[in-house]
């Protein structure tokens, strides 16, 4: 008969104190295994983020934590805005052209081109054909030097180093959940996921908003998987964002949703995708210039539609933010040359991420760490009380063991193997019910972070420098934790069994 | 066999004088022989089987057993020695609450060997007229099949020594005989050398040679010297 089974015998004999001091054990186990999750789910929330698909966001001046918040997890409120040449200097010439067609400047330059081509007409008329040659070739050396001065007709500062700089205008709410104007490349260029190859998929009928169509104009919008099931949205509802906050007034534009996007477990399940021109159309949302009125008043209805043709002027425009991805090589020099500027700020989200995590978060999960297992302390304390107090009644036990031969190592032994099987057994029960507990809340954790947990999922490693503790997972250090301390709060009562005087404890 | 010479031991009183218990210049026991020691209760009979079985140390003297003094063992060697050769049987049983009938048998053999014979403790507890029970626990038998058990038991390492401390004294009249004839029985069987410790003529008078504790312990004597004399039969526990 080995010394374990003598144990379990004798906490089997004490099965009701045994019972409750491996339930208290439990509990504390139950709570570190909790915490340890909880460690888990925060890490892969944020995880789920640090591969963004982008390396650089541009915003505003202000705080670098600021911007990441409410750029990447739409929290908090925007600083300011940025300037919408700021966004072009990242796109190419084609594209700011474009862009810039409807901007006052651009359509000054060409008011001036066509009075200076009528004055150069008629002053032609009245001079020599050589004067007038000369005169023609004066003006196209005049045009080629302006040329090179109007913004529409170079590359973007930063377009070369840029594969995509995507705009993001924030400030409206769908219920508690934020509107992101953006452009349909948010979701046909962007990937997600741990390696950054996930593309976004919509469910089955949705798909991602467009530019423009006839039937719905500039006002389309995706759902967040969070925001549908929540506001029980698909495809073909309405929404009408409210303003400034989730409690603002409606805005009479409707915008119509054109795809749910399935569950990503990034922080745009929880968001509203609308169409950046349809963003802007909306009232009070283009930048007002000095002295001049609102192009469309307050019937923005009626522009649905008709106002196709119509480019609202890059000087009425702004966004909120940029999702940038550039060459690596080359970032830190634009961050450099960004941040040194007047007008915007350039961060690595990646970076202020793990900054979150480590200035904030980790604390607090160090903090929650260090109570729970404070916590399983003070459990293993009742096992040394537990064990202690029936030393007093097992003391004849141990005198009839050392009486048939038992060494005192021996009994010391076996209640050191005591202590370590109400801990372990405790602890045991403490994981599984951990777990358990764990899987019952899987949904309102994926609900809540989109971090899908399930009943065998391990906590992660600790963040600790240590090459053994930080490779497996914390949990596989709970049992070897749980029998050192079987063995600090056994040594007391195994030192008095070691010491109990045979001839005294022994009944005749 | 056991040879005694010149033991003494004494306990501290609370008031920090010592009390002399034991001082016996000679005692010995045959291999097979079965003795009684016959004395009142407090005369030292149980400190001195813990003094032949090494759960007390001695102050002073010699013990030898089976060509080995004992007296010169240190507590790991008197406790495989024990473990190995000396049979112990308590008034009270002393079973383990937690553990069957067949268990308790094993129990015994588990510090003197490293794989306990269980089908030597099946035939043993047989022996002793309990292969009925060998799956209960002692909460479940009577007293006398307890200390049958616990007879079977002190046999398990086939012990040279069988000591046994008023083996009768908490059994219902009706079992006492029964006890002592196993006893006797077993040690005549295994050849086993038997102490055994009794205040009662009614057990005493069944075995050959009955040594008053008196006799055979000076302090023993001066102190029966001060106390009222037993009546033959009278239970002293």
């Amino acid at each position: 008969m080995n010394l374990l089974t003598i144990a379990v015998r004798s906490i089997k004999q004490r099965l009701l104190s045994s019972t409750l001091t491996m339930v208290s054990m439990a509990l504390g186990v139950g709570l570190v295994v909790a915490v340890l999750a909880i460690f888990g789910i925060v890490q892969k929330s944020f995880n789920a983020n640090a591969t963004l698909g982008y390396n650089m966001l541009i915003g505003a001046k202000g705080g670098k934590l600021q911007l990441v918040l409410n750029s990447v997890y739409y929290l908090s409120e925007p600083i300011e805005n940025v300037p919408y040449e700021y966004y072009l200097e990242f796109q190419n010439q084609e594209i700011r052209e474009k862009e810039y067609s409807g901007s006052y400047s651009y359509k000054a330059v060409q008011h001036q081109q066509v009075a200076r081509t009528t004055l150069l007409t008629s002053a032609c008329g009245l001079t020599s054909p050589a004067g007038m040659i000369a005169a023609l070739a004066t003006d196209v050396l005049i045009e080629q030097h302006n040329q090179q001065l109007y913004p529409w007709k170079r590359e973007g500062k930063y377009s070369v180093f840029t594969d995509f700089a995507i705009p993001l205008c924030l400030g409206d709410y769908v219920g508690p959940y934020r509107v992101v104007g953006t452009t349909p490349d948010m979701f046909s260029l962007l990937k997600f996921g741990r390696q950054g190859d996930k593309p976004y998929e919509m469910n089955e009928g949705g798909r991602n908003f467009e530019h423009f169509n006839e039937a719905n104009g500039f006002f389309e919008a995706l759902v967040g998987a969070v925001v549908a099931e929540d506001r029980n949205l698909k495809v073909g509802d309405t929404i009408n964002p409210s303003h400034g906050s989730a409690e603002g007034d409606e805005h009479a534009t409707k915008f119509v949703v054109v795809g749910v996007l399935e569950p990503t477990g990034t922080p745009n399940d929880r968001a509203v995708f609308i169409n950046m021109e349809g963003f802007y159309r909306m009232s009070d949302h283009a930048k007002p210039l000095e002295n001049e009125e609102d192009v469309f008043g307050t019937n923005q209805i009626a522009h649905k539609i008709t106002d196709a043709d119509y480019v609202l002027p890059v000087e009425k425009r702004e966004v909120t933010a940029m999702l940038v991805r550039m060459d690596p090589l080359y970032s830190i020099g634009i961050e450099n040359r960004v941040n040194e500027g007047n007008v915007a700020q350039a961060v690595f989200p990646i970076t202020e991420i793990r900054r979150l995590l480590d200035y904030f978060v980790s604390p607090v999960q160090t903090l929650l760490l260090v109570l729970t297992v404070l916590i399983c302390f003070m459990s293993g304390v009742s096992i040394l009380v537990s064990i202690y107090n029936s030393m007093s009644d097992r003391r004849s036990e141990i005198a009839v063991l050392r009486a048939l031969g038992a060494r005192r190592s021996t009994v010391y032994n076996i209640v050191l193997l005591e202590s370590m099987v109400l801990s372990v057994v405790g602890g045991l029960m403490g994981i599984v019910g951990g777990h358990a507990m764990i899987a019952a809340f899987s949904g309102v954790i994926e609900d809540q972070t989109g971090v899908q947990i399930g009943f065998f999922e391990l906590a992660p490693a600790l963040p600790v420098p240590i090459p053994l503790l930080s490779s497996v997972s914390a949990e596989f250090l709970v049992i070897p934790g749980l029998i050192l301390l079987a063995i600090v709060v056994g040594f007391i009562p195994a030192t008095s069994a070691y010491k109990t005087d045979v001839s005294k404890s022994l009944g005749k | 066999m056991l040879e005694i010479i010149d033991l003494k031991k004494s306990f501290v009183q609370p008031s920090g004088e010592p009390l002399q218990i034991l001082e016996i210049p000679e005692f010995r026991v045959e291999g097979g022989e079965q003795v009684v020691l016959l004395g009142r209760s407090g005369g030292g009979k149980t400190t001195l089987l813990h003094c032949i079985s090494g759960i007390t140390s001695t102050d002073s003297g010699k013990i030898r057993f089976l060509d080995q003094e004992l007296t010169k063992f240190t507590e790991p060697m008197w406790d495989r020695f024990r473990a190995s050769n000396i049979g112990y049987v308590f008034q009270t049983f002393n079973l383990l609450p937690a553990f069957t009938a067949l268990e308790n048998v094993l129990l015994g053999m588990s510090f003197a060997k490293d794989v306990p014979d269980q089908e030597y403790a099946n035939w043993l507890l047989k022996r002793v007229g309990l292969g009925h029970r060998l799956n209960h626990k002692p909460d479940q038998m009577s007293v006398g099949e307890q200390q049958r058990v616990a007879v079977a038991r002190a046999l398990a390492n086939r012990p040279r020594l069988l000591l046994a401390d008023e083996p009768t004294a908490n059994i219902d009249p009706a079992n006492q005989q029964g006890i002592v004839d196993l006893i006797k029985e077993t040690c005549k069987e295994f050849n086993i050398g038997l102490i055994l410790v009794t205040h009662t003529m009614e057990v005493a008078g069944q075995f050959d040679r009955i040594d008053q504790l008196e006799d055979i312990n000076l302090v023993s004597t001066e102190l029966a010297a001060g106390m009222p004399e037993f009546e033959k039969g009278e239970n002293q526990s």
